[in-house]
């Protein structure tokens, strides 16, 4: 428990840090071209990055395959389809909750 | 649009962020889902009130759901801090992107930019390198009040959930993202704007898979942000 409250106590320092850097070194800018460029791409980059990371991802690191690719699938269409969000969440577990079952 | 500086009217910023939080309510539910998750497989590992202090002060799924593997796996603190520090890395990136956005003095910027989450990030995003400040925190209140609510239910309900993988909560996470994906996608003006944007998205996904088996947590999500330097080359 001891583990805990420390771990809780670094995070929470330690992510204000991160969340602040950015906004406290650029605040209120003009972008030039090039910097607006990269930055638009911040967005598509790192949320392909979560969708992979949170299908694939093991319980200790690694890549470990199971229902959550069934659930992906299934989001894929609900997202083409134009479901609402709530929708394509709620098919997606429903689907990873099929497939864990039958595996 | 208000332009990226200068001062938004405060009757103009308050609407926005109430456009925030009608955007961000669609998340509610599937956050306040992942929440209970978190609180069931907490308590077993560390005890009642530190699962819901995390969730009020680290707010953060990933980071949370990583330290809790190691901590649960028996792993030291220092392994479980690494742990989600690497995944939060990714706020930093994200904080880079969204600060030219942001209005007034460096504390309230600072201040605002604590709104920033991977949805709120998503959902403020124009699709032209420009973040709305007030889309930001309004988005950023429902999944705020939602994951919290989700902690305590989860840490007051503790095992008589069941397996969170038996109702697929595992797929949550995945199935949000790829929306807030798709949803970004038609941000990006239509032609070579949006070739690059899908372009970014397939290099960010392989960078992550590749990098995945290799590196700890967290790593492959921060290293994608580097396909973003695609940018510079102007048409």
């Amino acid at each position: 428990v001891t583990a805990a409250w420390l771990t809780i106590a670094v995070l929470f320092f330690a992510t204000a840090a991160f969340k602040s850097a950015g906004p406290i070194a650029l605040g209120g800018r003009e972008l030039s071209g090039a910097a607006a460029g990269v930055i638009r791409l911040v967005a598509p980059a790192l949320l392909a990055a979560l969708v992979v990371y949170e299908t694939l991802t093991g319980d200790t690191g690694g890549v470990e395959p199971d229902a959550r690719l069934a659930g992906l699938a299934v989001a894929a269409v609900g997202v083409l389809r134009r479901l609402p969000l709530i929708a394509t969440v709620a098919l997606a577990a429903a689907a990873a909750a099929a497939a864990h079952a039958l595996a | 649009m208000e332009s990226s500086t200068g001062k938004i009217p405060a009757r103009r910023e308050s609407s926005r962020i109430r456009d925030g939080i009608r955007v961000a309510l669609p998340l509610a539910i599937p956050t306040l889902l992942l929440g209970v998750a978190f609180g069931v497989l907490a308590k077993p590992v560390m005890g009642s009130l530190p699962p819901v202090v995390m969730s009020v002060l680290v707010f953060s799924g990933a980071a949370q759901f990583a330290a809790l593997s190691i901590l649960a796996a028996g792993g030291a603190a220092l392994s479980a801090i690494a742990a989600g520090l690497l995944m939060n890395s990714r706020w930093l990136a994200m904080g880079f992107a969204v600060g030219p956005s942001l209005p007034g003095g460096r504390l309230a910027r600072a201040a605002r930019g604590q709104a920033i989450v991977d949805a709120s990030f998503a959902l403020s995003s124009r699709g032209d390198g420009s973040f709305d400040p007030g889309l930001l925190v309004g988005a950023t209140v429902p999944q705020v009040m939602s994951w919290i609510a989700g902690t305590v239910v989860g840490v007051l309900a503790g095992s008589s959930i069941g397996d969170p993988e038996a109702i697929g909560l595992n797929a949550v996470f995945p199935a949000f993202y790829l929306a807030l994906l798709a949803g970004e996608l038609e941000r990006h003006e239509a032609g070579r704007q949006r070739r690059l944007a899908r372009l970014g998205a397939v290099g960010g996904a392989a960078i992550t898979i590749s990098l995945m088996p290799l590196a700890p947590t967290g790593v492959p999500v921060i290293a994608a942000a580097a396909v973003a330097l695609i940018g510079l080359r102007q048409p």
